[in-house]
């Protein structure tokens, strides 16, 4: 079973090489807003963290999935509002396959 | 990683089992590419620098398998020609709807599919070139290719809104519409209905995968960053 401890440390990792191409400053912290007006990522920021934290767990746990699918665009609440969320929706997803 | 032993420049080819992509796949092995391509059915194309996938190009599961194996190996991706592509010339009025589904699915899901995971690789090295098919079936608005034409005319769109996408990755996605090229894409369409396409283009002749691959190769330059969102039509059209 996929630890949420894990996969925020996955996150973590993708924030750190985010701000090195980037030259941002993306606080790794569960509370990091990822999305919406106070979040420091805009939406090709978005798109590039979300792009290797695929990566990442495709890799490490030799699986695919896509975060942002359907399910993820269509809820009510967007589970990348924050590192918190989006941890939580990984594991989900991950727990699912 | 394979890779580390060649360090040659990496390529995939869609539809490489017969005509224009087998020609292109043969091409840029023989130019020093290691040429990763796909097609339905088997090759009988055998070559060190060449590897083949037997898939259905819009289906996600069995295309993630073939770019889950590219970044294994190689961990990088030059080039993507998103060759792969069906045809059916018919009058709309008799046209069936699995006709429909087939052509948009090889045509423009398959085109999205390869597009998006090649970007995902290429933008991780800050650099790559896809060049997409598009058709002078959309500025000839031709009777019979309803379908075709349109889902060629996605194409042309996915081009110009994805250079866009992916130009910040130093990724440029440009099109080339060959000109009428004799081959099983065109096996089924009369005589005289080729002669009057051939008449409307300016340069009244088939082409060639050769002079197909040259514009490929303009396009695929390292030094033609600037050159993005740009469909090319053959023949004079």
């Amino acid at each position: 079973m996929t630890t949420k401890k894990e996969i925020i440390g996955i996150i973590f990792n993708s924030i750190e090489e985010i701000n090195q191409q980037n030259d941002t400053h993306i606080v790794k912290d569960i509370n990091t807003k990822l999305f919406g007006g106070n979040s420091e990522l805009d939406s090709l920021g978005l798109v590039n963290l979300i792009v290797s934290i695929e990566e990442a767990i495709n890799n490490g746990y030799n699986v695919s999935i896509s975060i942002a699918d359907e399910k993820a665009m269509s809820q009510k609440h967007s589970p990348f509002r924050s590192v918190d969320t989006l941890a939580d929706y990984i594991v989900k997803l991950l727990n699912e396959k | 990683m394979l890779n580390q032993m060649t360090e040659k420049k990496i390529m995939i080819i869609t539809g490489t089992r017969k005509g224009i992509g087998r020609y292109l796949a043969e091409y840029y092995i023989k130019k020093s590419y290691f040429v990763i391509g796909c097609s339905r059915g088997e090759t009988d194309l055998v070559d060190e620098n060449y590897k083949h996938y037997c898939l259905d190009i819009a289906d996600e599961n069995q295309v993630k398998v073939l770019f889950r194996d590219l970044q294994k190996d190689f961990g990088r991706l030059d080039v993507l020609i998103n060759n792969a592509g069906v045809a059916s010339m018919n009058h709309s009025l008799l046209t069936p709807i699995s006709t429909v589904k087939k052509i948009l699915d090889t045509n423009v899901v398959g085109n999205f599919l390869f597009s998006r995971e090649s970007a995902k690789i290429m933008k991780k090295n800050n650099f790559g070139r896809i060049v997409n098919f598009v058709t002078f079936a959309i500025p000839f608005k031709l009777e019979g290719e309803a379908i075709y034409a349109a889902s060629k005319a996605a194409v042309a769109t996915l081009t110009e809104i994805l250079s866009r996408e992916y130009a910040p990755f130093n990724i440029t996605v440009n099109a080339v519409a060959p000109p009428a090229v004799q081959t099983d894409l065109i096996r089924g369409v009369a005589d005289d209905k080729m002669d009057k396409l051939l008449n409307r283009q300016s340069i009244h002749r088939y082409g060639t995968p050769k002079e197909v691959c040259a514009v490929i190769d303009f396009l695929i330059q390292p030094e033609n960053e600037m050159i993005n969102g740009q469909i090319i039509y053959m023949g004079g059209v």
